[in-house]
This record gives structure tokens, C-alpha cells and sequence, in this order.
């Protein structure tokens, strides 16, 4: 059942990246573009996944386990630490320079062309490098 | 600055957050996971590389390749074609950038989705700082762009 939900959201996340534009390297330009032609539309993107994932969080936690698995999986780290804001403006960057954030990377592969699998496979790439670093200290 | 009001969608948009919202909620309530895309790749990639005992690839695939179901999808509810357009000058462009997205993403354990969706909405200070910054640096290089690309 859990891998059911797992194939269910994936493709609700694909169809939601889609109907929200983030598809469009062109259009997350336009929204970080703040000090030109600004297009806020994708404001609305996260203000509209924020709203619904806050009731989802008060639902979830009055729970001690997930409805198909065991227990909750939440990332352990609690402090602000250079390691995250290091990424995070590492992030940043590479999303300004090309318009694509990781989840739109991976469903733009479907569009079968070259500029979505160089972009995917540098990414997986960095991905794997950065996680090592990271594992060995 | 000004508001690009031709393509400014407001509605489509805010309707793509909220199922990306959905997403992420019914993942966690029922999963028990986080739908960060960064993470869920990293981790599928992580093991494929170097298996480990009591591994948790499964989900993390079949999340993977489901997304990519997304432009069918949105072809099928709308009849139309996914609007694209790139912005990367060159494939070398596009491959530096997704080469500095992935390193952002596994050292700051996080991108729009896992930070952005589900770390804010549960009131995570981490993910709270992350978003502020790689926003901040996502309007800045768009800044130093149209100033080298002189647009």
C-alpha cells in the first residue's frame, strides 16, 4: 500500500510542478527576476503547497505513526550551521543560473531532450559528490 | 521593478502549489516521509552506488519515476502541451548549473520542496534559514546575470 502512495504522489507532484509553470526554466527566471520584469505567479506556488502542508502538519501531528508505516521520518539536524547555509547559496546560484530546482529536473526528463539530462545528470552528480564529502566528516 | 503582468498566473499556479501540497501531505501522513526531491534523489542515488543493508530504495524509485508522469498528466486534464523555454545560454551553462544545484542541494540537505514546502510548514528554523538564503542568492544571480548579459 505505502509503495502505491509512493507512485500516487510522485505523479500528483509531476501533474502540480506542471499546472504551476515550475516546468518552465523561463518562468522561474521571471519570478527571480525581482529587480526587472517580476513575475510573482510562483509566490503562489508555495504560498498555495505552504497552506495545505501547515493543515497536513496539524493532522499529522496528533499521530504516533503514519497510517501505512511505521514511524515518522524527520530530519534529525536542529541547528543552523555553515554546512546548510553554504548549500543553500550554492542552491541558489545554480537556480538562478538555469531556472531549474531539483523536483522539475527530475520531471522534465520526461521531456526526452538534451538540455533536461545534462542538467539531471550534473546535478545527480553533485548530488552524490557532496554526500560523500559529507558522510566523511 | 515591475510586475510582469502578461504572464503573471496567479491561479494555475496557486492550484500546481496546492497538489504539490497534497503531495507532500498524504507522502507524510501515510508514508511517514518528507517529499523533498533533493533528498529522495540523493538517497536513491547514495544506495544505488553503494548498496546498503536494510535499504529503502523501493519508494524512493517508483516516487522518481512516477513524477515523470507529470507531463502526461498535464496534457491529459488540460489538452495542452507543457510550456518550456530554456534560459541556459549553452549545455555547458546548463551543466554547471545543475553540477552547483546538486552540490547546494546534499550539503544543505534540501531544495524548494523539502526546505520550501514541508520544512516551513512544520516551523523548521533550518529550513526557514535555507529558503531565505537561496532565495536571496537565486535573486541575486538573476540580478549579476541580466547585468553581465546586459538585457
Amino acid at each position: 500500500m505505502s509503495l502505491l502512495l509512493s507512485l500516487i504522489t510522485g505523479a500528483l507532484f509531476g501533474l502540480g510542478l506542471a499546472i504551476a509553470g515550475m516546468l518552465n526554466p523561463a518562468k522561474v527566471i521571471g519570478f527571480l527576476d525581482i529587480t526587472g520584469n517580476w513575475d510573482p505567479s510562483l509566490a503562489f506556488v508555495m504560498g498555495a503547497g505552504l497552506v495545505v502542508n501547515l493543515i497536513g502538519w496539524q493532522i499529522a501531528r496528533r499521530r504516533t505513526q503514519p497510517i501505512f508505516e511505521r514511524r515518522f521520518h524527520l530530519p534529525q539536524a536542529n541547528q543552523i550551521d555553515r554546512r546548510l547555509l553554504v548549500g543553500a547559496a550554492l542552491f541558489g546560484i545554480g537556480w538562478g543560473l538555469a531556472g531549474l530546482c531539483p523536483g522539475p529536473a527530475i520531471t522534465s526528463l520526461a521531456f526526452l531532450d538534451s538540455e533536461a539530462f545534462i542538467f539531471f545528470i550534473a546535478m545527480a552528480a553533485g548530488l552524490l559528490v557532496s554526500r560523500r564529502i559529507f558522510i566523511k566528516n | 521593478m515591475v510586475i510582469d503582468w502578461a504572464n503573471f498566473t496567479p491561479m494555475s499556479s496557486a492550484l500546481g502549489g496546492a497538489l504539490i501540497g497534497l503531495a507532500a501531505l498524504l507522502l507524510y501522513l501515510f508514508n511517514g516521509r518528507i517529499m523533498g526531491a533533493s533528498g529522495i534523489l540523493g538517497q536513491a542515488l547514495a544506495e544505488l552506488t553503494q548498496p546498503v543493508e536494510g535499504s529503502r530504495l523501493g519508494w524512493r524509485v517508483i516516487f522518481l519515476f512516477s513524477m515523470l508522469a507529470g507531463p502526461t498528466l498535464y496534457l491529459f486534464v488540460t489538452g495542452q502541451e507543457v510550456a518550456r523555454q530554456q534560459v541556459a545560454a549553452s549545455p555547458a551553462m546548463l551543466a554547471l548549473a545543475g553540477l552547483i544545484v546538486g552540490i547546494g542541494t546534499g550539503l544543505g540537505s534540501g531544495c524548494t520542496s523539502g526546505h520550501g514546502i514541508c520544512g516551513l510548514a512544520r516551523f523548521s528554523k533550518r529550513s526557514l534559514a535555507a529558503v531565505l538564503v537561496f532565495m536571496a542568492f537565486g535573486f541575486l544571480t538573476v540580478f549579476a546575470m541580466r547585468l553581465v548579459g546586459g538585457q
